[in-house]
């Protein structure tokens, strides 16, 4: 009998499910969900669809140096990305240097990364927090890495679309500029986020469930992607593949 | 000639590097020069202008943790899988070392302005983020060709010292650098390069056109020494992975300041000690 489906492998499939249409998926350092998410898409949609794991040696295409993703991004070349931040809040803003007062903070994380341009230029940037807590998910963060949202008159072809934490998925909506619940995963109620989450944000009446891949999406995940995980991955793989 | 430039070992080429000066790295995965940055303690180097181009892990670490630097500018230092860097964040949230943060692209742009030897260069993104609020060196201007679009501009870095760990040089003082292209444009940007390498290769690496297309000539260079698995405990291209054993090894005892004397014992001040 399969055995039940993970929340690491229910994320996968619901992020893939994000990704229809997008040509060019990349993903960033310390990435193995959205990893798994963008492998998972190419293997749905055939050969179409590109995909650049940052983290692996042999899963991407780059040959031009470490630049070479981020001037493929300004050229209108990545439809979508991955971030995630030790803070995040309300209005999609991402911090991913610490809290406290800068520079001397109480909390002090390893930096920006390319988060400060990549999320202006990349049309779908998904937002992944796998702790879901009032600590993470706040009011207003600490150091602005990277703004949810400009002026309108700065050219600013990117921005969040989504962010999926370990209990809900919430979309990002561009005209009101916060998160609407979109769904909860198994054991989650409109209650459990609420008390979890530091931030207001829209929801409808009825809140659905995060869905489970069905049975031969989920061999896949089992087999193709979790072998192309290996390599960027070892450690991810092995915990939640064996 | 090679001769005049080749350092008789790590040490030699280490003592090349004057206090004070403004030093760039590349990436863990582009082969940190180690070897080097160990030499670098063991000489007793002080406030180091430390560039990570444009992140950094172990080379920052161990040279903050140590006491060697006055300032790191870069946009992340992270030890990657192995988590964060734990001298660095010590160092930032005692005061002990200036901070200058950045984001990757910022970080690249400035250094091809360098090598271009412009003194600034736009960049998309940036505004309205608090990366840039804190950076008074940032402007924001008006695109000369398309009024109310404004763009943020940079100004150019120009390291003093590359400092680079390869897989090759030849007699002529030409550095094979494979795949890696961030290697180059560290050369290109800063004033001079001393490198590490792990073989000599007899022969002039410009004559062969598959080598040639990822040499850089010898103009760049200053010194070059011999420093076999020169990078370790980093990966160097396809010549060796990480050792991520020995940076989990690392992280461990260095984040105490007693553990990070032990590493330094233990693995710094013996020459040879990844042997």
């Amino acid at each position: 009998m399969i055995a039940e489906c993970r929340l690491e492998e229910r994320l996968i499939y619901t992020i893939c499910g994000l990704l229809e249409g997008i040509e060019h998926i990349a993903t960033g350092m310390a990435s193995p969900i959205p990893a798994g998410a963008a492998l998972l898409r190419r293997e749905l949609s055939g050969a179409s669809v590109r995909v650049s794991v940052l983290a692996s040696r042999r899963l991407h295409a780059f040959t031009d140096g470490g630049s070479e993703i981020f001037d493929l991004a300004a050229q209108g070349r990545i439809g979508a990305f991955f971030l995630s931040g030790g803070q995040i809040d309300g209005q999609a803003n991402v911090n991913l240097v610490g809290v406290g007062e800068y520079p001397r903070m109480d909390v002090r994380w390893s930096g920006s990364f390319g988060s400060s341009f990549l999320y202006y230029l990349i049309p779908k940037v998904i937002l992944f927090r796998l702790e879901h807590t009032v600590r993470t998910l706040v009011e207003r963060v600490d150091f602005v890495s990277a703004p949810g949202s400009s002026d309108p008159d700065l050219y600013r072809p990117g921005g969040p679309y989504a962010l999926i934490t370990n209990r809900c998925l919430f979309m990002y909506d561009q005209t009101k500029r916060c998160f609407t619940l979109a769904s909860l995963h198994p054991g989650e109620s409109i209650e459990s986020v609420t008390e979890n989450t530091g931030f207001e944000f829209d929801r409808p009446d009825i809140v659905s469930t995060t869905t489970a891949p069905p049975a031969d999406v989920l061999r896949l995940i089992r087999t193709k992607v979790a072998a192309l995980l290996q390599d960027p991955y070892p450690k991810f793989a092995a915990e939640v593949f064996g | 000639m090679l001769e005049s430039i080749l350092q008789p070992g790590v040490d030699k080429l280490a003592a090349m590097i004057p206090h004070g000066a403004k030093v760039a790295v590349t990436k863990n995965q582009s082969g940190g020069p180690a070897a080097l940055v160990r030499a670098l303690i063991r000489r007793e180097i002080r406030d180091l202008h430390v560039i990570g181009v444009p992140t950094t892990g172990y080379v920052a670490d161990i040279l903050i943790g140590a006491g060697c630097v006055a300032t790191i500018e870069t946009s992340a230092v992270t030890l990657d899988e192995v988590g964060l860097a734990p001298r660095f964040i010590e160092a930032v949230k005692s005061g002990a070392i200036r901070i200058v943060d950045s984001t990757c692209p910022a970080i690249y742009s400035a250094l091809r302005a360098g090598e271009k030897g412009i003194p600034f260069i736009p960049i998309r993104g940036l505004i309205g983020s608090d990366v840039a609020a804190h950076r008074a060196d940032y402007k924001i201007i008006d695109n000369p060709y398309a009024p109310g679009d404004r763009i943020i501009v940079l100004p150019a870095i120009v390291p003093d010292i590359a400092l680079l760990h390869a897989p090759m040089a030849d007699r002529h003082g030409n550095i094979y650098t494979g795949q890696d292209r961030d290697a180059p444009l560290i050369a290109h940007a800063s004033r001079q390069t001393l490198v590490t390498v792990e073989k000599i290769y007899e022969g002039n690496l410009l004559d062969v056109p598959q080598l040639a297309a990822a040499t850089m000539s010898s103009i760049y260079i200053g010194g070059v020494a011999l420093a076999e698995r020169g990078a370790w405990p980093l990966g160097l291209g396809e010549d060796y992975s990480e050792d991520q054993a020995h940076l989990i090894r690392y992280r461990n005892m260095a984040v105490s300041e007693a553990g990070f004397a032990d590493y330094i014992r233990s693995y710094v001040v013996p020459v040879a000690a990844h042997v």
